[in-house]
C-alpha cells in the first residue's frame, strides 16, 4: 500500500530530515524548486547534507537559505557558476562541489530512479570532468560510464496534485523534478494546488501518486518576474 | 567588443539555418540569433524543457516559470511541448537537434572547442554546454575572432578545457567564417575589414581558402 500524507504546516516535516541525508533537489534556476519546503529546511535541526541540484538555489532563494544557513556539506550538480557565495566556500575548503553535465545529471537521476545502476555518454569524453571515470569504445564511438544517483529524500515542486498524490507541472517549472521523484526512498512535493481526486486528467498526470509520499501547499505566489513568499 | 559585432555574427548564423531545423541557442551571441530568424520557420529547443521558444514576453506577461536555459522569461510557440530535463538531453545527445549555436572562447585548428571555463576562475559551471557539443547534429560557434588582449581565439591547441572530444563545423566570426573540414581551416566568407592575407598574419593557424 502506498499511503499519501498532506502536510498542513511545513515544519511537520522536520522528522523526516536526519544529518548526513542525500537530498535530491529539484529547480532549474528558480523555475520548479520547492521554495517552501526549502525555506523550513533552513531552519530544522539536521544538516551535512549531500544536495542533488542543477544550482544551489538563485537570487538569495531556495538553496541558497539552506547552504548559508551552513546545512551543505557537498553539492552536486551543472551550474554553480551562478552561486558566488558557493564558489568562495568551496574555495575555502567549506563546500564539497561535485560538477556533471547537465544532461548526464538529468540521466543519473533518470537511471536511479529506473533501476539502472548507471550508462554510458557520450558526453564529456575527453574533457577534465572525465578524469577518472571509465571510457568505453562503443561501434567506434568513445562513451563515458556515469554511476546512476539515488537520494534519501527529493523536494519537489509541482503546480497541482490530487489528494492520491498524482502531479501534474507547469510549463519549464517541470525540469528535473519528474525524474527526482522516482530516484529517493522518501519523496515531498510542494505544490500551489490540491484538488479533488479524479479533478486531473489521467493524461495529463506526469508523476503517477505512487511516488509521492508527501504534500505541502506552496506560500509562494509569482509577481511579474519574481517568486514572493505570501506568507 | 561592439554590440555591432554580435549583431554581424548573430545574423549570418541567423542566413546559415535551414527551414526546418530544430536549433538550440547557447547564451550570449547565440541568443540574439533569433533575432534574424525571419520567415524562416526554426523550432527553438531550450534544455530546461521546452521545444517550440517564442520571442521574448511583455512585462505585463511574464510567467517567471516559463525561462530559457539563460534564465530569461519567454513565450511558446503554437506547437510547442514541454518535456523533463532527462528527456531534453536525450533529444540533444539522440541527435535530433539539427544545430546547436554556440559560444566559446577558443577553437582549435581542428574545431575542438573551449566555452565552458573561464580563465584564472574556477571552473563550476558546466551546464548543457557538453551535451549539445556531443550530441547536436551541427555546431556552430559563435564569437568575436579577437580576445580583448587582441589575441586570435582560433589557436593551433586549446589552452583553456575542451569542451569535447567532438569537432564543430563552423565558426563565425565578425570577420569571416570558417568551417573545419578534414584536417583543414577553410575560410568561407570574408566579411570586409580584413583581407585572406591580413586574417592569415593575425591567425596562428594555416588557412586555406
Amino acid at each position: 500500500m502506498v499511503y499519501l500524507t498532506i502536510i498542513r504546516d511545513v515544519k511537520d516535516l522536520e522528522f523526516l530530515f536526519k544529518d548526513s541525508m542525500k537530498l535530491l533537489v529539484g529547480g532549474f534556476g528558480l523555475s520548479g524548486t520547492p521554495l517552501t519546503i526549502l525555506d523550513a529546511v533552513a531552519t530544522f535541526q539536521a544538516g551535512n547534507y549531500i544536495v542533488v541540484s542543477n544550482n544551489l538555489g538563485d537570487s538569495g532563494q531556495g538553496l541558497h537559505k539552506v547552504f548559508t544557513a551552513g546545512k551543505i556539506d557537498k553539492v552536486i550538480g551543472s551550474f554553480f557558476t551562478i552561486n558566488p557565495e558557493a564558489i568562495v566556500a568551496w574555495s575555502a575548503g567549506q563546500l564539497a562541489i561535485e560538477l556533471l553535465p547537465q544532461g548526464t545529471l538529468a540521466e543519473a537521476i533518470r537511471c536511479g530512479g529506473a533501476g539502472i545502476g548507471g550508462f554510458y555518454t557520450p558526453t564529456a569524453v575527453g574533457t577534465r570532468l572525465a578524469v577518472g571515470k571509465e571510457v568505453r569504445e562503443i561501434d567506434g564511438e568513445r562513451y563515458l560510464f556515469e554511476k546512476a544517483i539515488t537520494g534519501d529524500i527529493a523536494l519537489i515542486k509541482a503546480a497541482k496534485a490530487d489528494k492520491a498524490g498524482n502531479l501534474v507541472y507547469h510549463t519549464t517549472a517541470r525540469n528535473f523534478n519528474p525524474l527526482m521523484a522516482t530516484a529517493a526512498k522518501i519523496v515531498i512535493a510542494e505544490v500551489d494546488t490540491i484538488v479533488e481526486i479524479g479533478e486531473l486528467r489521467a493524461e495529463e498526470i506526469i508523476t503517477p501518486h505512487i511516488f509521492v509520499d508527501y504534500i505541502v501547499q506552496s506560500t509562494y505566489k509569482k509577481e511579474g518576474g519574481h517568486y514572493i513568499d505570501s506568507n | 567588443m561592439t554590440a555591432t559585432s554580435r549583431e554581424i555574427i548573430a545574423q549570418r548564423i541567423a542566413n546559415e539555418l535551414q527551414d526546418g531545423d530544430v536549433v538550440n541557442l547557447g547564451v550570449g551571441i547565440p541568443t540574439l540569433v533569433s533575432k534574424y530568424i525571419g520567415d524562416k520557420k526554426i523550432y527553438l529547443q531550450t534544455e530546461n524543457g521546452l521545444l517550440g521558444m517564442g520571442p521574448p514576453p511583455s512585462d505585463l506577461d511574464i510567467d517567471i516559470d516559463l525561462i530559457d536555459a539563460s534564465k530569461n522569461p519567454i513565450t511558446t510557440t503554437v506547437e510547442a511541448s514541454f518535456f523533463d530535463s532527462a528527456f531534453s538531453f536525450a533529444m540533444i545527445r539522440g541527435k535530433h537537434v539539427d544545430v546547436a549555436v554556440l559560444g566559446t572562447l577558443e577553437v582549435d585548428q581542428y574545431g575542438e572547442i573551449a566555452n565552458w571555463s573561464i580563465p584564472n576562475q574556477p571552473i563550476l559551471g558546466v551546464g548543457g554546454a557538453m551535451d549539445l557539443v556531443a550530441g547536436a547534429k551541427k555546431v556552430i560557434v559563435a564569437s568575436t575572432l579577437f580576445n580583448k588582449s587582441g589575441a586570435s581565439k582560433l589557436v593551433p591547441k586549446l589552452t583553456l578545457d575542451s569542451s569535447g572530444e567532438r569537432r564543430v563545423e563552423q565558426f563565425v566570426t565578425e570577420y569571416a567564417s570558417f568551417s573545419f573540414i578534414g584536417e583543414k581551416v577553410y575560410v568561407t566568407a570574408i566579411y570586409g575589414a580584413l583581407s585572406f592575407a591580413e586574417l592569415q598574419e593575425r591567425i596562428p593557424v594555416q588557412l586555406t581558402k
